[in-house]
């Protein structure tokens, strides 16, 4: 019997496979990511893999989650696959540049700048930070300053991901998509680091799709940065797809200048256990900020979206609005913290989360939270778990809309209101369908037959 | 069309009804009036097949079917329609799709192809029309934000849209303003046809000056304990439900 608790194992064992690999790691990656490796590693020792006392992860115990035997591909595994015959995109109807991640990696396959306008740089974030270093100097891994362990996890292991710049006033029409598929045949950890740089006036619109190929279990560790320069304008949208044995870990860290404005919309459509960290910090007066999120959940699946708004600066405005609907044994968090500080007047930030159980097994936490230290702000908050509206659902069936269709109608018209956020039309439209699949379990079915 | 017998239903456990019969053929309008919690809007709900209550004994036919083993949604492809008492908000579903899903649905149950767009504005602008309706309430959520009035006339347009062949009347006259209840009771009788019947379900006697009904019952403690022509309406309206209280109790 090992006496050790497991949760120090499991820590353990990743510090030790960062100490064994370091050299790897290092190797063809650019000084700007090794550099954060070692304060990096050192900043998740502190804190380890989250127990139940940690307040930020009271709701989600991590810890079974690591206890499988993941590999981890540290080096670029290289060759190409089909992926036509390997994966169906989600939302084909989206006319927008198409960039895959295989496993964390960039994918070679890729031809990133086709249709884009000159000046607009997406690629591998290691290939970039090698070749352009001026790029990134002045934004990268500025979330290491970061108290979350799997932020400071990912900064010991980051290797690639996704980069994206856009100069001065410059606005790219097309939104653009990014297709993160995992593909492996035995159980594998992937650790994915992206950065975004909108330079002031620029405007661009991501479209993020998430993906497993196969039935392996996979522990998905995601940073993405992204840096809002001032009259600047981004939407990231996030559409989580995964399979019942995938853990996605997604810290998403925002900060916006002067004057801009932030669309997010995380759609957890499928996935065994999805945790979402999302922080919202202004850093110039006058932003705005709509932080949103739907979230699905049957059988055991688990989704915890974590949101953090620090009001630093007067005169901005944000607007937090999450919703769940959750079936079966699953079970779902929230937790905002909006905090405003002491010089941060004229804040406006709004917050609401509604929840909707399916059956008397699933459970929810909620845990909206305001940190006030202004006196002339408008701040409120809301939460509510609830079931179906009866009343609703007889008025429908009354009308003689068949009961399987009317507790569509209702849970169509639940989430409607965060869809309906969405700038891109066809990315709605879709999202519609895709919600419809996934209450009426094709989506599940899909996976069930892998 | 219609044949209430025996008919018998609880409410948590409490006996609300206690032994319905009533005998409604088409190209009537039966009132049925009775004092607050003599089980008026129990039997509206009971017809509409509302889950709440417990079914206890008696039997319901309906174009010679038997009602109480069918869905709601069947009894409404049927041609049973309950216009509510408190007609439910529900906000994020269009009006408009939700009227055409409701039309489809009955289309579908007739072994009819579901309308065109093009078709379905069309009869919706006709039936719009003959309602005198403000055509904005089709553009919003169903009922969020709307009046009583216009919950009520929104109720009637769906009646409207739906032709039943039996029309409940769940205390529509209630909130209704003086115009808001002319409107609607000349929707009611404007959809009256000689295949159609009605049930007027209310507490006071004013919109009968409006729906005139061929027979009146008063029920009183889950029964019903008289019935006469329209008359009797205008009588409960001089004598007060103490005379009908006095002699039941």
């Amino acid at each position: 019997m090992n006496s050790t608790p497991e949760k120090i194992t499991q820590t353990d064992c990743l510090i030790s496979l960062f100490e064994k690999n370091k050299e790897i790691l290092n190797q063809g990656s650019s000084p700007l990511l090794n550099q954060v490796r070692e304060v990096s590693v050192n900043r998740f020792a502190q804190t380890g893999i989250p127990e139940k006392k940690n307040e930020d992860y009271k709701y989600t115990n991590m810890s079974p989650a690591f206890e499988k035997n993941y590999t981890q591909e540290l080096v670029r595994e290289s060759g190409l696959i089909n992926l036509n015959e390997v994966f169906k995109n989600n939302i084909p109807e989206l006319d927008a540049h198409l960039v895959f991640l295989v496993n964390g990696w960039f994918y070679s396959g890729n031809n990133p700048s086709a249709g884009l306008p000159a000046g607009v740089v997406l690629g591998s974030l290691e290939q970039i930070a090698n070749e352009r270093p001026d790029l990134l100097a002045n934004y990268n891994a500025q979330s290491g300053l970061s108290s979350d362990p799997f932020a400071a996890l990912n900064g010991a292991f980051a290797k690639d991901g996704f980069f994206l710049f856009l100069p001065k006033a410059l606005v790219v029409e097309k939104p653009i998509q990014i297709i993160n598929l995992l593909s492996s045949d035995h159980d594998l950890m992937v650790t994915q680091r992206n950065l975004v740089i909108a330079e002031s006036g620029s405007q661009v619109k991501l479209v993020v799709c998430d993906h497993t190929l196969n039935s392996a279990s996979f522990l998905f560790n995601s940073v993405t940065e992204v840096f809002v320069g001032e009259d600047a304008s981004v939407d990231v949208y996030t559409i989580q797809n995964h399979h019942n044995q995938s853990t996605i870990i997604n810290s998403s860290f925002y900060w916006l200048e002067r004057n801009s404005s932030l669309v997010t919309g995380a759609i957890s459509l499928h996935g065994g256990l999805i945790r979402n960290n999302e922080k919202v910090t202004f850093r110039g007066d006058h932003a705005n900020a709509n932080v949103n999120g739907i979230a699905f959940t049957d059988k055991k699946q688990h989704v915890d979206n974590f949101i953090l708004v620090e009001h630093n600066t007067p005169n901005c405005q944000s607007n937090q609005i999450y919703k769940s609907i959750l079936d079966d044994e699953s079970t779902g968090a929230f937790s905002g913290r909006i905090h405003v500080a002491r010089n941060a007047q004229q804040t406006i930030a709004f917050q609401r989360n509604n929840n909707v159980l399916l059956s008397d097994k699933a459970k929810m936490q909620t845990k909206p939270q305001l940190i006030i230290d202004a006196d002339d702000v408008k701040c409120s908050h809301g939460a509510t778990v609830g079931q179906i509206d009866e009343e609703a659902l007889f008025f429908l069936r009354a009308r003689g809309i068949g009961e399987k269709n009317a507790r569509m109608m209702l849970m169509n018209a639940f989430t409607r209101e965060v869809v309906q956020k969405i700038t891109i039309e066809s990315l709605r439209n879709r999202l519609d369908e895709l919600i419809e699949k996934r209450l009426t379990g094709e989506l599940s079915r899909f996976y069930d037959l892998q | 069309m219609l044949t209430i017998k025996n008919l018998r239903a609880s409410v948590e456990g409490k006996e609300i009804l206690k032994g319905i019969n009533l005998e409604i053929n088409s190209g009537e309008v039966h009132a049925i009036m009775g004092p607050n919690g003599s089980g008026k809007s129990t039997l509206a709900n009971v017809l509409a097949g509302k889950s709440d209550y417990e079914i206890l004994g008696g039997e319901v036919t309906f174009m010679g079917q038997d009602l109480l083993a069918l869905s709601p949604e069947d009894r409404s492809r049927s041609g049973l329609f309950l216009s509510f008492q408190y007609p439910v908000e529900i906000p994020g579903v269009p009006m408009v799709n939700f009227i055409k899903a409701s039309v489809n649905e009955h289309r579908k149950f007739k072994g009819l192809d579901p309308l065109t767009a093009g078709e379905f504005l069309k009869l919706m602008r006709a039936k719009k029309e003959m309602l005198h309706l403000d055509s904005e309430l089709t553009n919003r959520s169903v009922n969020e934000g709307f009046s009583g009035g216009e919950k009520k006339k929104n109720e009637i347009f769906q009646m409207a849209m739906l032709e039943p062949k039996l029309a409940i009347l769940d205390e529509t006259d209630s909130g209704l303003d003086i115009d808001a209840l002319r409107i609607v009771a000349e929707g009611v009788n404007a959809l009256k046809t000689p295949e159609t019947a009605t049930i007027v379900v209310t507490h006071y006697q004013r919109l009968l000056d409006y729906i005139v009904p061929d027979f009146v019952h008063i029920l009183y403690h889950g029964r019903i304990v008289k019935t006469g022509g329209k008359e009797l309406a205008l009588e409960l309206e001089e004598r007060g439900y103490d005379w009908i209280k006095n002699g039941n109790d």
